[in-house]
């Protein structure tokens, strides 16, 4: 479904994304793991095409489609949707007209707000004041509205209290997985590339594959369960070593 | 004998203010005006207005079927076509009439706008004009707005109005007031002379809606008048293309602990120069003012000027005052300005001036909204705050004629 192919992103002049490989199956949960500033916020916008996001080499491919320099309405209407780290206010627009008019269905907005506990924010003004749990429990009600193929979801733990993340996790489980059993996932289609920094989004969804960044680049991939339990051992130094072993010895 | 003096004064001053050009704006030359029909038959209901009129009405929030209204009044080029009340304790009736009737009134005449201010307030009490006189009686408290509309429909005419509101002590008033322009009438020039008097107490909530079109002058000259714990909402609102509009409403806040909260959402389309003030005198203790002014210029020019005067203790403001400069052409210009004379006041103002952000459009773009739809979102949006805070009905009303002005414009 997703396919990114040596990837080279500056932002503002600066070279953050160094040749990135790497793919989602429809179907597929992927997650990435990294220190901070390690690029994979970056990645997620480029791939949605936000401006500032500068592709100076590379491609990217949605459904065999080369989408690389596409508008972002367009991206969006093939199937690509983003739930962002820190979304901009909307002064002035109501939680519950952006998300009328995303859904183009009236009746949606209430009971999905109902679902996360959002329902007395509908009349707020979309992302004015919201706390951190908030803005993900926001960002989902206007995903679930939009109703993609590909989510892009950028820590969707983050800043999220203990109460929150049950509603969070169990949300990104239904929107992600709906009520199809693993061995069907890849029929409903739905496929999603995670950004964790804790991996406590893995408690709540069934993670594919997993892939580490560093520095702009992807240091390796492999099982997210096991990537996740030698970097909560280790930490990410430790991977960047493992890496530059790796190199000496190849 | 002494009202007879103070005419034969006041006149002499207006006489002599004559060609005093005003503080702001483009000057306009009154000569090549007439002055408008006084004559035009009177209907005893709106409904028997003909249907382009009533078209007129509706375009400017003023309901033919004065539906949900608690009085209503018309003027048509200088004639008084209508004047009611529905609500017992609000007098709603021509000015000329009300002076009659009314012998205090001569109190309150002319007492808010000096006639020597420019050649506008000179030449509307050179004519005379007439205009509406709205009157709630003490303790009144009346939900429905009374309902009026000022129309231009001959061809060249200067139209001069004058206008007065009185709200008594403990009193609660709604007024509406529609401008607006018959279909064809190309050149044409609008003076409206309004004072608002609001007593101990009291409240009033006075609504504008301007909705010219593109060869109008406008220059309103208004005075509000606060007592003590008295509350001025003044709602302003500009969207459909007008050559010049200069305007500089002036609350004073007399008493202790008075409010006054101006909010202005207007649009200046390529031809059009928005000169908009808004000037609060805060010398009661206590007193508190907030000004709200929400413009876009999709090619014309705004000049967004903000005064708040503070001159008794404990005296608070804040002015917020946001432009957005949407295609190429449009100039904002925003004037804030703080003058505190006393230690013990604090005021604030904010003022920020450009684009929609860039952010925000591709975040809605990222929903699946067109660049378009998603610019609409946010204009509508960043005006939706100029005239938040207002009961439901009021808002309906502003978003109803923000629906019927072309948005496609922008």
């Amino acid at each position: 479904m997703l396919e990114i192919e040596d990837l080279h992103v500056e932002v503002g002049g600066r070279r953050i994304l160094k040749g990135v490989s790497l793919s989602v199956l429809a179907g597929y949960t992927n997650v990435l793991f990294g220190p901070n500033g390690s690029g994979k916020s970056t990645l997620l916008m480029t791939i949605m095409g936000f401006s500032g996001y500068k592709v100076t080499h590379g491609r990217i491919l949605f459904n065999g489609e080369d989408i690389t320099q596409m508008p972002v309405t367009e991206r969006a209407k093939r199937g690509i949707g983003i739930m962002m780290q820190r979304p901009p206010n909307l002064v002035g627009v109501s939680l519950e007209n952006l998300v009328k008019v995303t859904s183009k269905d009236k009746a949606l907005a209430s009971g999905a707000a109902q679902g996360l506990d959002m329902a007395r924010f509908l009349e707020r003004d979309v992302n004015v004041g919201f706390s951190g749990g908030e803005i993900k429990r926001s960002e989902l009600l206007q995903l679930e509205a939009q109703n993609p193929c590909l989510y892009l979801l950028d820590e969707p733990e983050s800043g999220v209290d203990l109460v929150s993340i049950e509603r969070v996790g169990s949300k990104v489980r239904e929107l992600l997985h709906g009520t199809s059993c693993a061995g069907r996932r890849g029929r409903a289609g739905k496929a999603a590339l995670v950004i964790t920094h804790t991996g406590q989004i893995l408690d709540y969804i069934e993670a594919d594959r997993g892939y580490v960044m560093c520095n702009g680049t992807v240091m390796c991939s492999g099982n997210p369960r096991e990537l996740l339990q030698e970097i909560s051992k280790m930490g990410y130094e430790e991977c960047i070593k493992c890496k530059l072993k790796l190199t000496t010895v190849n | 004998m002494q009202a007879e003096a103070d005419h034969r004064e006041l006149k002499r001053k207006a006489e002599a203010a004559r060609e005093k050009k005003a503080a702001f704006g483009e000057d306009i030359d009154l000569e090549t005006f007439r002055s408008g029909s006084k004559d035009l038959e009177r209907v005893k209901r709106l409904a028997e207005l003909d249907e382009e009129e009533k078209r007129t009405l509706l375009q400017a929030g003023v309901l033919p079927t004065e539906e949900g209204r608690s009085g209503s009044f018309v003027l048509m080029d200088e004639s008084v076509v209508h004047a009611s009340s529905k609500a017992q304790g609000v007098e709603v009736m021509p000015l000329k009439d009300a002076l009659k009737v009314h012998e205090w009134l001569k109190d309150y005449y002319w007492k808010g706008v000096s006639p020597e201010a420019d050649k506008f307030t000179a030449r509307t009490y050179l004519e005379g004009a007439d205009g509406y006189f709205i009157h709630a009686l003490p303790g009144t408290k009346v939900s429905a707005p009374v309902q009026t509309c000022l129309m231009l429909k001959g061809k060249g005419v200067a139209q001069s109005v004058h206008n007065i509101v009185i709200v008594e002590e403990g009193a609660e008033l709604d007024v509406m007031t529609g401008c607006s322009t018959s279909k064809g009438v190309e050149r044409a020039l609008h003076l409206g002379i309004s004072e608002f008097y609001i007593k101990k107490g009291a409240k009033l909530t006075f609504t504008m809606i301007h909705n010219w079109s593109e060869q109008i002058g406008v220059r309103p000259r208004t005075v509000i008048v606060q007592e003590e714990g008295s509350t001025f909402i003044n709602n302003y609102v500009a969207l459909r293309p007008v050559k010049s509009i200069q305007t500089y409403p002036t609350a004073r806040l007399e008493g202790p602990g008075c409010f006054a909260r101006f909010n202005s959402v207007a649009i200046a389309h390529p031809g059009s120069e928005l000169d908009l003030g808004t000037r609060a005198v805060l010398s009661g203790e206590g007193s508190r003012c907030e000004m709200i002014s929400r413009t876009i210029a999709t090619g014309g020019k705004v000049i967004a000027r903000g005064q708040m005067v503070g001159k008794a203790r404990n005296v608070r403001g804040h002015l917020e005052c946001r432009g957005l400069i949407l295609g190429e052409g449009g100039v904002q210009i925003a004037i804030p300005e703080l003058e505190a004379y006393v230690p013990d006041l604090e005021m604030t103002h904010e003022a920020a001036v450009g684009k929609i952000a860039q952010d925000q459009v591709e975040y809605l773009m990222a929903r699946g909204l067109s660049e378009e739809e998603a610019v609409g979102i946010i204009v509508r949006g960043f005006l939706e705050v100029g005239i938040r805070g207002l009961p439901e009905n009021l808002k309906r009303e502003i978003d109803a004629t923000m629906e019927r002005t072309d948005m496609r414009a922008i």
